[in-house]
This record gives C-alpha cells, structure tokens and sequence, in this order.
C-alpha cells in the first residue's frame, strides 16, 4: 500500500531503529538525578536517570527507561546520546531548539547540534505527538531541576 | 436488511480521510447520527425551540410536548414502569454521580460496602472512590479472569450482606465482555443491595428491559447510539427516586421556594434543575424512533456477524493479541495488542489510511495493568459499519507489520 508522505517522514528508519532498539536504556544506581515523566492520556512512561559532574556542570552520564509508542521511545534514545557529556546550559540550549522543532515554533538557534534529533521535524505535522516527542525532554528538565538546590 | 441503503442514512460516512474512504470504526466512542436525527434538531430549532414547561405561549408548548414525548418513548425503549423514572442527564458519567451525590450520600456510612469490577470505565469508578472517601464506606471490586470475564466465585464471596451498592457495566468497553446483568441483579436483591447498572456499551446495540434485567439504576448516553451529545439518562426505580434528595439546585426542581427555603418536586422533576438541553432530549426521541424502526434484535445480529467476522480475521494477524473473550457472545468491539506497534503508532498508521480507531487505555486504567499491556487499539463496530471495511481494516494491519517490524 502507498505511504503518505507525512507518515514517511514521522517513522523514518533511524526513528523506528531507535524505538526498537533504544540507546542508553537502564538505570543508573544511585548516587543520581531521577525524574519520571508520564502522559497520562496515552500511557507513555519516560525515566530519566542522570549523573552530573563533580562540579555540577556536566552530564556525565544520562540513561533512560520507558514504555510507549515509537515517538516517544525514540525522542528518549536519541536525546541521552545527544545531551549525555554536555554541559547543563548547552543541554538547556538544545531542548528549546528540539521543542521549537517539533513544534514549528520559530527557527532553532543551532540546528546543527540537534544532530539526527532534526529527523523528528516530521512530528510537526501531527500536534498531538508533540506531547510525545517532549516526554523524555521533559523528565530531562524535571532530573535536572531536583539536582538544584 | 438492507444495510447499505441503511448506511446512506449516515451523511458523515460519505467522505474521504487522507485520500481514502473513510472507515469509521469508533462507535463505542462515540456513533454517528442519521439524517433523521439531524434534521429532528434542525428542525426543533427552525419551527418549536423555546424553553420548557414553563411559558404559556404555543412554541413553548409545542417544545415541552416534544420534551415530554421523548421521555415516554425512552421509557418504552428501556422498558420501565413509568416515564416518571426517566431522568435527563448529560450522560452516564453524570448519571452516575447524581446517584452517587444523592441516594449514596443518604445510604451510605461507614462499614457499608461498594461493590464495583475490575473491568468499570472510570466514570463508575470514581464517583465511588470520591463516595467512599465522603462517607466512610468501603470500595471492592471484583476481579477479571484472564478471558475477560468476571471472576463467578469472587461474586459469591464479595456479594455480602455489607454490601449496600453494587455497580457494574452491562458491556465493557475496553474487552466487549458482556456480562450477565439478570442474574447479578438477581444475587444483589438477595443480600439486599442497591444496583446500578452502566449501560453505555449496550443500549442501542440490543434490547434493553429495566423491568426484566432488575436493576435499581440504569444510565446510558444518548450520543453512544445515534442521539447527538450531551444528552443521557438515568433510570431509576421510582420508590429509591422518590426518597431521593435533589442534587442540584435552581428553577424545574422547585414546587415552591420562599426566601428561607424552597419544596421540591416529584421525581423525575426534582433532579432536572435549570433548562435542560431539550434539543438533545427531542434528538434522542428521533434516534429512538430510527433504531427501533430497523430493530433492536437486528441490530444486535448484525453488530454480532460483524464483530465475528473481525475476530475471525484479525486473529489471523501475526503478533496479535486479542483482549476479552474470544468466543461466543461479545460487544461489537475488538480490543487488541500487537507486538510490532504501540497502540498510538498504530492508530497514526490507520488514519492515514482513513481508518478511525482509539489507541489508549480507553478510561479503563485498572484494566490495562490488569492485563499487563501499555493500552491497546480498539476497532468498534456499529450497524452502518460493512464486511469491506473490517477487510479494509485487516489490509492495514498487515500493512503496518511490514511498516514498524
């Protein structure tokens, strides 16, 4: 059966590879930064495990687990290997570009360092999965946000 | 029958989605609407809409005949005592809290119990977890075997003397399960419980009889079975009505109100305070009016062929799993699980092919733990729907194997 092209461009391969076969997917053991993020509406479950550097500046380490549909799950593994060994700021930097991404809110600052992220651009053209695509970046925020006192 | 002269009565049906024949298959959501039915309500608001029982003047009176017409025919429809056990609600989930809000606050105290199953929608779940919180009573439920039916042993167990409500849907709308209300009602009355029974999946889609199923209270929605949104009902059995407090407050539920206080009129009165939504109450008239033209019996023989075949089919389907029962008799609806897709992907995939369906957890939470899936897909059928569209259904979903895997 032909395939619309807008359906083309919101599972491309990379996209359903990483659902299928998500990176940095576990826990880390404590001592770490946790958060669990949820889309009550749909199901969808992202947590976020990270471990930030003695300075607190770096992400070290970031893993994640989940269950979902593929938006979701791929978001989450192709997020820790973009953001893991990045600073917090940068990390900050790149979850609005993605958000403005996926939403079609205005132009990234630095597209470039989204890296393969840019193939879930196709997520624009379905609003409602935009709530997907943001759930690990939102768990992101939320482990993050703990860490600061 | 003729079932495609029938489905042509269905304007909405007759589009194309992405590109492709629609294929409607979301009528446990929410059904479409005759042309009848449609033009009922353009009809009340071209020639009768006025607000009822209270002006003197002809449109008003045209308009509560109309009102008053529509709920002596549902009361026909459910096969009541009386039209005065008729109350007009905005559908089940308000039904289910009026009862909650009323006859439960006055019944129930600490130590009694609610007996619930594992299988409610949350609409007949929550109005009872915020009872028992208010009142002191305790919620249990009755688990769900494997093959989506209710636990029978667990019913004799947990159907004591304490329990004062038990509460269960007719047709569950996440597993097609229908389940034996007769004879729940049956062993309620004999421990002395009040039951209410959620008929959301059912009316509409077979014959239902207050009088020979026996229960207590009885809600549906009007929109579930071709009558426009937010307009359901509540049946009740009218002694329980009658010892009833109101619930709401304000003009249509008075006799008489003085500055200090106010009387209340009789039931079904009493519970309809403000203007109620009359358009919907006179749509649902017409949509009684079309389904009992073609038949209850036959729409349920139809809708059984049609949920039939698609298990039949669909089973076939690698990586399939099928929830509820997998025989015999069952909802028009076919929930499921595949191993290759998330429901929401799947459901993304169909659309774009012109196929509606629901991917979630259907406002079925506990049921979705209880089967250990994340949320399934549910294809629901409803009389318009055809063979070709169910194959149609298929295609896609073998389609969407060689997609995800």
């Amino acid at each position: 059966m032909p395939l619309s092209d807008d359906l083309r461009d919101l599972y491309q391969q990379v996209i359903l590879d990483h659902s299928r076969n998500p990176r940095n997917h576990g826990e880390i053991p404590p001592p770490c930064l946790h958060a669990h993020g949820d889309n009550p509406s749909c199901g969808d479950e992202i947590d976020v495990w990270l471990r930030l550097s003695e300075d607190g500046q770096n992400i070290d380490d970031l893993k994640f687990t989940g269950q979902g549909c593929a938006i979701s799950q791929a978001s989450a593994s192709m997020m820790t290997q973009k953001i893991k060994g990045k600073s917090q700021a940068k990390a900050a930097a790149m979850r609005e570009d993605f958000r403005r991404l996926v939403m079609g809110d205005g132009t990234p600052t630095d597209e470039d360092s989204l890296g393969e992220l840019v193939l879930l651009e196709g997520v624009q053209k379905f609003p409602q999965r935009v709530k997907c695509a943001m759930l690990a970046w939102r768990a992101l925020e939320q482990a993050l946000e703990s860490g600061r006192v | 029958m003729d079932w495609h002269r029938i489905r042509s009565d269905f304007p909405i049906l007759d589009q194309q989605v992405n590109g492709h024949p629609l294929v409607y298959l979301d009528s446990a959501a929410s059904s479409q609407k005759p042309r009848a039915v449609i033009n009922a309500l353009s009809h009340y608001y071209q020639h009768d809409n006025s607000n009822v029982h209270r002006a003197l003047h002809e449109l008003s009176s045209r308009a509560t005949d109309a009102f008053e017409a529509a709920r002596k025919k549902v009361a026909r429809f459910i096969g009541t005592a009386t039209e005065d056990e008729i109350i007009f609600t905005r559908g089940c989930t308000e039904g289910i809290n009026l009862v909650a809000n009323t006859w439960g606050v006055q019944n129930l105290r600490s130590g009694d119990v609610i007996l619930i199953t594992g299988m409610e929608h949350h609409s007949n779940l929550v109005p009872w977890q915020l009872l028992a919180q208010r009142t002191g009573a305790t919620l249990k439920h009755i688990p769900v075997l494997d093959d989506g039916t209710l636990d029978t042993a667990a019913v004799e167990m947990l159907l004591t003397e304490q329990v004062k409500l038990f509460a269960f849907v007719h047709i569950s709308n996440s597993l097609g399960t229908i389940n034996p209300a007769r004879e729940l009602c049956a062993k309620a009355k004999a421990v002395g419980a009040v039951t209410l029974l959620d008929g959301a999946q059912s009316t509409g889609h077979m014959p239902v009889n207050m009088l020979d199923i026996g229960c207590d209270f009885f809600v549906f929605s009007g929109h579930k079975m071709c009558a426009p949104t937010g307009i359901g009902v509540l049946y009740g059995r009218y002694a329980l009505l009658k010892a009833m407090p109101p619930w709401h407050g304000g003009g249509e539920m008075i006799a008489s109100v003085t500055l200090e206080g106010s009387t209340f009129k009789e039931p079904p009165h009493r519970f309809e305070a403000g203007t109620p939504d009359i358009a919907g109450v006179i749509g649902l008239g017409a949509a009684i009016d079309y389904l009992e033209a073609i038949g209850l019996e036959n729409i349920q023989r139809h809708d059984t062929n049609l949920s039939n075949y698609a298990m039949q089919c669909m089973s076939e389907v690698p990586g399939i799993r099928i929830l509820g029962p997998q025989s015999g008799h069952r909802g028009s609806l076919v929930a499921f699980h595949l191993d290759f897709a998330h429901p929401h992907d799947l459901v993304e995939y169909a659309n774009t092919y012109g196929i509606a369906m629901r991917g979630g957890n259907h406002c079925t939470q506990p049921l979705m733990k209880r089967f250990k899936v994340p949320g399934t897909t549910r294809a629901s059928f409803y009389f318009y729907n055809t063979i070709e569209e169910i194959n149609r259904l298929v295609e896609v979903l073998l389609a969407a194997r060689k997609f995800f895997t």
